[in-house]
């Protein structure tokens, strides 16, 4: 699969690490260099000092050839927008984005973006574990 | 009316200001606090301090009334998520973005958000009015009818100078509809009136084509050159 995930923090770089070592093509892009430290090593797929809310920094990732879009920058409007464009514009056939917000995820899965919200799932999970 | 203004910086602030002068009700919606202190101070309790893209923040603001929404941020992200919140979630009459990226307006209107103001190119065409060596300045657009309006000035050694209105090579459909002359009054030039350096039409010309028309205007030492 070829993937391209924006946003190099801990869960974007994380991603890549465990697809890369999958053997899957990944494109990683954020706008702040000091980012792609935290990249493993040996992490053989490509990180661009790009904007996915630029259609030419999507395009230097060679969108078109992308199986899947990720978006996990820590700004909501950033995730949608990037999201948005590589699904309308570009015809990605996966994209998946995270919306910290609830109401807004709902919102936007109105607009057939397919979203996670981390602080829907992670108090679930909390109350998963305290009912156990 | 009720208009809802998603940032309160220079634009957002002079914006309500407009609005509350033309008896409008306003609020702007802005995160930054120092930002909204300065509206309260000058403006009156105008502001909400918070983000203009949660829904909860605009259901709270009462965006389910609103007559108008306008975002205003230096962020395109933002105003892009705020009009596209107002529009397609609570059927805002009217919704227009300020864009900053000037290629984001197609983006925009792919995604639903037509109405967009682009601040940056509105800026660039205002000082190039003021250099008088720019041939071209790009007056208005008429997007549903895929029409320009643009001042065109005669430089110079404008391979055009000296030549009729009616020998122009203007893309199809174009009208020339008025003549400035210095020291005369505008005047709507006829297919025979003889250009000369200094002139200044204002024309109607198809989108897209402001480019052939300025490399059809350009000095005929340029020509010689090229």
């Amino acid at each position: 699969m070829n993937v391209i995930i924006m946003g190099c923090g801990r869960v974007g770089a994380e991603l890549a690490r465990l697809l890369d070592a999958e053997g899957h093509k990944v494109t990683i892009l954020d706008t702040d260099a000091s980012s792609f430290d935290k990249l493993p090593p040996d992490f053989g797929g490509t990180a661009l000092l790009e904007s996915a809310t630029d259609e030419e920094g999507l395009q230097k990732a060679n969108i078109t050839e992308a199986d899947a879009f990720v978006a996990v920058t820590r700004e909501d409007d950033k995730n949608a927008m990037a999201a948005q464009i590589a699904k309308r514009i570009f015809d990605v056939p996966r994209v998946i984005c995270r919306i910290y917000d609830p109401l807004r995820e709902e919102f936007y899965e109105s607009l057939g973006l397919e979203g996670i919200s981390p602080t829907v799932v992670f108090a679930r999970l909390l109350k998963e574990k305290l009912e156990k | 009316m009720y208009g809802m203004i998603i940032g309160g910086g220079g634009v957002g602030y002079y914006l309500a200001k407009e609005l509350l002068d033309n008896g409008h009700e306003v609020l702007i919606i802005e995160k930054d606090a120092k930002r909204c202190e300065r509206v309260e101070d000058e403006l009156g309790s105008i502001s909400l301090c918070g983000d203009g893209c949660e829904v909860a923040v605009l259901t709270k603001a009462g965006i389910a009334r609103a007559d108008m929404f306008i975002a205003v941020t230096d962020e395109d992200d933002d105003n892009l998520a705020a009009c596209q919140i107002a529009k397609q979630k609570f059927n805002v009459p009217q919704v227009i973005a300020k864009i900053n990226n000037p290629k984001n307006e197609r983006i925009f209107a792919k995604l639903g958000i037509e109405n967009t103001v682009d601040g940056v190119a509105l800026v660039l065409e205002h000082i190039k009015a003021q250099i008088s060596t720019f041939p071209l300045i790009h007056l208005l657009s008429l997007e549903d009818k895929g029409l320009e309006i643009v001042l065109i000035r005669i430089a110079e050694g404008s391979r055009v100078a000296g030549k009729s209105v009616g020998d122009l090579c203007l893309p199809l459909s174009s009208v020339v509809s008025i003549m400035i002359r210095q020291g005369q009054e505008c005047q709507v030039p006829a297919s025979d009136t003889i250009l000369e350096a200094g002139d200044q039409l204002v024309c109607l010309i198809p989108g897209g084509s402001e480019g052939a028309v300025q490399a059809m205007l350009g000095t005929s030492g340029q020509e010689e050159s090229g």
